[in-house]
């Protein structure tokens, strides 16, 4: 359980640091642009880690199955909570935006499984940068 | 193009969103190793007994 003892360590350098640097809003907005950054800019450097790689791959993943990135959109209301939920990851989705990745239409069963896995990942993204937010604020440890 | 079975992607999908529910939703460093894993077990076994549902409906 080396991981176990890294986050102990952390946890224990993080108790001692000194005035906090940033606001909130800050932390809050930093973690929604980069998975993981909220966390990072308080010294929880080893869940930022593990955020930062779980919610990229996944991001990733769900490009490489061919998943779709849902753009802005007044239809149907699922497409709408698509919208919402590829939001969350972020620089994640400005990044697909300006590349024009996941722009295209679903024809293979798995690209339906990568579309959710890009949903999945700003869901995931969102309660990570409120963890950060809460961290900040001293709502949770 | 990669193109994974249905159960590796429930493998992959439970992995991460596991360990981020297993650090978002606790403090103490433990619980969150615990709740990780019992959030990866629950996605698992979940799809598994679903699966097995869907199974018995169809025959």
């Amino acid at each position: 359980m080396s991981t176990t003892k890294a986050i102990m360590k952390e946890s224990a350098v993080q108790s001692k640091a000194g005035p906090k640097k940033f606001s909130a809003g800050v932390i809050l907005l930093a973690g929604w642009l980069i998975p993981g950054l909220g966390h990072w800019m308080q010294g929880r450097w080893i869940r930022a880690i593990l955020l930062f790689i779980s919610i990229t791959c996944m991001f990733a993943l769900g490009l490489a199955m061919r998943g779709m990135v849902y753009a802005p959109n007044t239809g149907d209301v699922l497409d709408m909570l698509g919208f919402v939920g590829d939001l969350g990851d972020g620089g994640l989705y400005i990044l697909s935006a300006v590349f024009g990745w996941g722009h295209h239409i679903v024809q293979v069963v798995t690209a339906d499984y990568g579309t959710k896995f890009i949903v999945v990942a700003g869901l995931l993204n969102f309660i990570s940068a409120v963890d950060a937010h809460s961290l900040r604020v001293g709502r949770k440890r | 193009m990669y193109t994974p079975s249905h159960f590796t992607a429930v493998l992959l999908f439970a992995l991460f969103a596991s360990v981020v529910f297993g650090i978002t939703q606790r403090s103490e460093t433990r619980a969150m190793v615990r709740y990780g894993v019992y959030c990866f077990s629950l996605f698992v076994l979940g799809t598994i007994a679903a699966s097995w549902v869907m199974w018995l409906i169809k025959h």
